[in-house]
C-alpha cells in the first residue's frame, strides 16, 4: 500500500513528466515508422505475380470505360478447361477436415440460398445457387459437401474474395463491369434484371414517376442501389424518391416493406419473386428495367479456377437429369415462371484472354 | 453564549452609540410635535428600539444583579441542550432515513435494475438459440423466453414505480416499455414464419436482436448505471459523522460544566443536582450518538465492501456470461456475415468473425469478474459457488473452442450440436455458470441485508431517544438553575 502511494506521489512529480515524454516520443515513432509499413505491404503485393499485373491494368484501365464490356460485362470470362493450376491444387492440398472449397454464399435468399427453418437442426442450406455449389465442389473435390459455406452479406462478397475468406462467391451476384476491376466471374448461369416490389394496395406501378416521394429500399452495396443512384443523378428516376434505407441483406428489405417503414423495394426480379413468395400481400411492379446476368466471382488471378467453373457450368447447363434444369424445376419454377426460358443466359462467350 | 454574563457591561458594544441618545429622550418628549421635519428618522428609531434594543436593555439591567445573571444562564443552558436534542435528533433522522433507503429501496432497485437488464439479454438468447434449432423452438426454451419477457415487464413496472416521475430513470423505464412489446411483436412474426418455413423469419429475429442490442439494452444498462448512483448516493447521506451535533454536544457540556464550576466559586457547594442531571443525560445523548452512529457506520461500510461491491461485481459478470452466451449463439446464425477487423500483437491487420471476437471479450470481462468475485468473497460458503463457475467456464471456453474449430472445418451441423446440443455442448457450460452466479448473488444479498440491517439497528431509536433526553436535560439545568434561584427570594 506505502509502496503503491509512493510511486503515485512520484508519479504526480518527475516521474508524470517522464511517463508523458516517454509517451510522446512513442507517438512520434508510430508516425515515424507508419510510411514504412505501408511499403512494406506494397512490396508484400509485389510478390503476388500475375494477380498484381491484372489488378495493375485493372486498376489503370477501368473496364467500364470500355463501351463493349460496359454494355456485355457477362462476356469478359475465361474459356473453360478442366486442367488444374495453381488455385485448384492449394484447394485440393487441404488436409483432413479441412479439405473443403470455402463459399461464400446468401441464407436469407428463398429458394436460392436458405435454411430452411422447419429443417430441425440438421438443415443446412438449400436452393439453386447452393445446388450449384455442391456441383462444384463434386467436381472439383469428389465430394458434393466437401463445401464449407460462409454466409456473406451483399456488400462483404468482393472484400471477401480479395482477402481469400472465400475460394468463391456463389450468391446470386450479378456481373458488372464495376466489379470485373475487382473480382473474376465465370460465365453466366442466370438471367434476370432489376424490378420493383410493393404491396398490392399500393400506387406504386413500376419502375416509373409512381415512384415518386417514396421510400426505397435497397441491400448495401447491390447492383439495385448503384442503378438507382445512378439512374438518380441522371434523371432517370424522379428526384423525390428516397434511397436513404440500405439494409445489409436484400431480404431485410421486406421486413421493412412489411413494417411499413419503406413503401417499395427495388432489387433482382430472380430475388424479389422469392419475397413475394413469403408474403401474399406484396407482388412485383411493372417489368425488369434492366438485364442482369449471375456469375460465379473469384480472386481476379484465379485462372484455373475460373476456366473450370466455366467447364463446369457447360456440363451442368448440358445435364438433363440432375443439372441446371432439375435445380430450377426444383427450386425456382413455383415463385418465378413455370418455364425456364426468361432465366437462361444465353450461350456464353469467352472473351477475356489473360 | 458563555459571554453575556461575564461581560456585562460590555455586550452592548453595539449599542453604545444608541445607548447616549437614550437619556435626552425623555426630556424633549413634550416638545417632540415642534420638531416633524427632523422626526422622520428619530421616529421610526424609538419604534424599533422597543423591538430589539429594549429587550437588550433588559438582558443589560438583568445582567448587573446576580439572580439576573442566574436567569440568563439558565435560559442559556436550556436553550443549549435542546439546540444539542434537535440537531441529533434532526441529523440522526437524516442519516438512519438514507440508510433505510439503501436497505429498502436503493439497493433494491439497483439489483432490480441489473435483472431487468438480466432478464432482456436472456430472453434474446433464447430467442436465437430457438432459431438456431431449427425455427421450432422446444417448449422449455419458449418457456424461458415467455418467463423473461415477464419478469421483464414485472420489473419495468417495479422500477417505474419506485422511480420519482420526470426523473432520467422514469423516462429511461417509460422508452423501455415501448419498445418490449414492439421486441416481442417483432419476435412473433419471426416464429409465425418460421413455422411456415420461410426465410423472412430469420430476418425478423435479426432486426428484434438488432432492437434488443442498439436500443434495449443500452438502456437497460442506464438505468442500472442510475440506480446504482443513487445507491453510492444514499451510502454518502448516511454515512457521514454528524458533526454538528456532536460539536453542539460538547459545547453543551462545556457549557454545563462551567455553569457549575462557576456555582462551585460563588457558593462552595459542589453539586448542583439540577445541573448535574442535564449534564449526565447530554453525556449520554452525546456517548449515544458517536457510538450508535459508528457501529453504525460501520455496518452501513461493510455491507457496502461485502455487499454491494461483491452485488456489482457478481452483477456484471452475470451480463458477462449473458453477452458471451448471445454472441456465442450469433456466431452461428450469422456464419461469417459479419467481421472486424483488428491489428494483432504484431500490428497485423487480421480479420475476426465479429461475433466470436466478442465472444472472445465477454468471456475476459467474466473471467475478471469472477476472479474479483472470489477475491471480495470473505467466507467459503460465498467462495464456493464463484470458485465453481470458474470451473464451468474454463470448461466453457474449451468447449467454445472445439465447436468453433467444427465450425472453422465447415462441419456447421457437429458445431451446432456442441454449442446448443443436449449433451456435452457449451449451453450447459453457460447454464451451469449462470446457476452459480445465481447462488453466490443470493448469499452476498443475504450478506448485505445482515450488515446494513445491523447498521440501521444501531441508529434506531437514536433520533427519539435523544429529543427525550434532551428535554429532560433542559429541564434539569433550568430546574438546577432555578434552585440556586429561589435563594434569593
Amino acid at each position: 500500500m506505502r509502496m503503491r502511494g509512493r510511486v503515485r506521489t512520484g508519479l504526480k512529480g518527475w516521474g508524470g513528466v517522464g511517463a508523458m515524454a516517454a509517451v510522446c516520443a512513442l507517438a512520434f515513432a508510430f508516425v515515424l515508422l507508419l510510411p514504412l509499413t505501408r511499403s512494406s505491404g506494397d512490396g508484400a503485393a509485389a510478390t503476388g505475380g500475375p494477380g498484381l499485373t491484372r489488378a495493375e491494368q485493372a486498376a489503370d484501365d477501368n473496364p467500364c470505360d470500355n463501351p463493349a464490356i460496359k454494355t456485355h460485362p457477362e462476356e469478359q470470362t475465361l474459356s473453360p478447361s478442366s486442367a488444374d493450376g495453381t488455385t485448384i491444387d492449394k484447394i485440393k492440398a487441404r488436409e483432413g477436415a479441412k479439405r473443403k472449397l470455402i463459399v461464400g454464399v446468401d441464407q436469407n435468399s428463398y429458394r436460392w440460398g436458405y435454411r430452411n427453418p422447419n429443417g430441425g437442426p440438421q438443415a443446412d442450406l438449400e436452393g439453386f445457387d447452393i445446388d450449384l455449389v455442391h456441383r462444384i465442389a463434386q467436381d472439383i473435390l469428389g465430394d458434393p459437401n466437401a463445401v464449407q459455406f460462409k454466409a456473406i452479406p451483399t456488400n462483404q462478397r468482393i472484400p471477401a474474395i480479395q482477402k481469400g475468406r472465400v475460394d468463391m462467391v456463389v450468391r446470386t451476384m450479378t456481373i458488372n463491369c464495376k466489379r470485373l476491376a475487382d473480382v473474376a466471374f465465370s460465365a453466366p448461369y442466370f438471367k434476370t434484371g432489376q424490378q420493383v416490389l410493393a404491396p398490392k394496395s399500393s400506387g406504386i406501378k413500376g419502375y416509373d414517376g409512381t415512384l415518386a416521394h417514396k421510400k426505397i429500399c435497397t441491400a448495401e452495396g447491390s447492383t439495385a442501389f448503384s442503378q438507382l443512384d445512378e439512374d438518380k443523378k441522371a434523371g432517370r428516376l424522379v428526384a423525390s424518391a428516397d434511397l436513404r434505407t440500405t439494409v445489409p441483406s436484400q431480404l431485410d428489405c421486406l421486413v421493412r416493406l412489411q413494417l411499413g417503414e419503406v413503401d417499395a423495394v427495388v432489387t433482382d426480379g430472380a430475388l424479389a419473386a422469392s419475397q413475394a413468395a413469403q408474403d401474399p400481400t406484396v407482388e412485383l411492379k411493372g417489368s425488369p428495367f434492366t438485364t442482369e446476368y449471375y456469375g460465379v466471382a473469384m480472386k481476379s488471378d484465379a485462372d484455373d479456377l475460373v476456366r473450370r467453373v466455366n467447364q463446369i457450368l457447360v456440363d451442368y447447363r448440358k445435364d438433363t437429369t440432375d443439372g441446371w434444369q432439375a435445380s430450377y424445376d426444383r427450386w425456382l419454377s413455383a415463385t418465378l415462371n413455370e418455364s425456364s426460358a426468361k432465366s437462361e443466359p444465353p450461350p456464353p462467350k469467352y472473351l477475356r484472354k489473360s | 453564549m458563555t459571554h453575556p454574563p461575564k461581560s456585562s457591561a460590555a455586550p452592548p458594544g453595539s449599542g453604545v452609540p444608541t445607548m447616549p441618545a437614550v437619556p435626552p429622550q425623555p426630556g424633549p418628549a413634550a416638545p417632540a410635535p415642534q420638531a416633524p421635519p427632523p422626526a422622520t428618522a428619530p421616529d421610526r428609531a424609538p419604534a424599533r428600539r422597543t423591538a430589539f434594543a429594549e429587550g437588550f436593555d433588559q438582558l443589560r439591567a438583568a445582567a448587573t444583579t446576580e439572580p439576573g445573571r442566574l436567569r440568563i444562564i439558565g435560559a442559556a443552558l436550556a436553550l443549549l441542550v435542546v439546540l444539542f436534542g434537535t440537531v441529533t435528533a434532526w441529523q440522526t433522522n437524516d442519516r438512519a432515513a438514507a440508510a433505510d433507503d439503501v436497505l429498502h429501496k436503493s439497493q433494491p432497485l439497483s439489483s432490480a435494475a441489473a435483472d431487468i437488464y438480466r432478464y432482456l439479454a436472456d430472453a434474446n438468447t433464447a430467442a436465437s438459440s430457438a432459431f438456431l434449432a431449427g425455427g421450432q423452438e422446444t417448449a422449455h426454451s419458449r418457456e424461458l423466453y415467455e418467463k423473461d419477457i415477464d419478469l421483464a415487464a414485472a420489473g419495468l413496472v417495479r422500477a417505474a414505480s419506485n422511480s420519482d416521475p420526470d426523473s432520467p430513470a422514469a423516462r429511461t423505464v417509460a422508452e423501455l416499455n415501448t419498445l418490449l412489446p414492439e421486441y416481442k411483436g417483432l419476435v412473433e412474426r419471426a416464429r409465425t414464419y418460421n413455422r411456415q418455413g420461410f426465410p423472412v423469419g430469420g430476418a425478423y429475429l435479426r432486426y428484434a436482436n438488432e432492437k434488443m442490442q442498439d436500443q434495449m439494452l443500452p438502456k437497460a444498462q442506464n438505468l442500472y448505471t442510475s440506480e446504482n448512483q443513487r445507491l453510492r448516493a444514499d451510502y454518502a447521506d448516511a454515512t457521514p459523522y454528524p458533526w454538528a451535533a456532536i460539536g453542539l454536544g460538547v459545547l453543551a457540556l462545556a457549557g454545563l460544566a462551567w455553569a457549575q464550576h462557576r456555582n462551585y466559586r460563588r457558593t462552595n457547594r459542589v453539586l448542583n443536582h439540577g445541573l448535574v442531571a442535564a449534564t449526565a443525560t447530554a453525556t449520554v445523548v452525546l456517548l449515544w450518538l458517536v457510538v450508535g452512529h459508528t457501529v453504525a457506520r460501520a455496518g452501513l461500510n461493510d455491507s457496502y465492501d461485502h455487499g454491494v461491491r461483491s452485488l456489482n461485481v457478481l452483477h456484471d459478470a452475470r451480463i458477462a456470461s449473458l453477452k458471451a452466451r448471445g454472441n456465442e449463439n450469433l456466431t452461428l446464425v450469422a456464419r461469417g456475415a459479419e467481421t472486424v477487423t483488428k491489428k494483432n500483437a504484431q500490428g497485423v491487420d487480421v480479420t475476426y468473425d465479429a461475433y466470436d471476437y466478442d465472444f472472445d471479450k465477454d468471456m475476459d470481462t467474466l473471467g475478471k469478474g469472477l476472479a474479483q468475485a472470489s477475491k471480495l468473497a470473505d467466507d467459503s460458503s460465498g467462495k464456493q459457488p464463484v470458485t465453481a463457475a470458474e470451473g464451468n467456464m474454463a470448461v466453457w471456453k474449451q468447449r467454445h473452442s472445439a465447436a468453433r474449430e467444427q465450425d472453422d472445418n465447415g462441419n456447421y451441423e457437429e458445431a451446432l450440436l456442441r454449442v446448443i446440443g443436449p449433451k456435452g455442448a457449451t449451453g450447459e457450460c453457460f447454464d451451469s455458470v449462470d446457476d452459480n452466479l445465481a447462488k453466490a448473488l443470493t448469499h452476498e444479498e443475504a450478506e448485505f441485508r445482515r450488515s446494513a440491517g445491523d447498521g440501521l439497528g444501531a441508529m434506531t431509536g437514536l433520533s427519539a431517544g435523544a429529543a427525550v433526553l434532551a428535554v429532560l436535560g433542559a429541564a434539569g439545568a433550568v430546574l438546577g438553575i432555578g434552585r440556586r434561584l429561589s435563594e434569593y427570594r
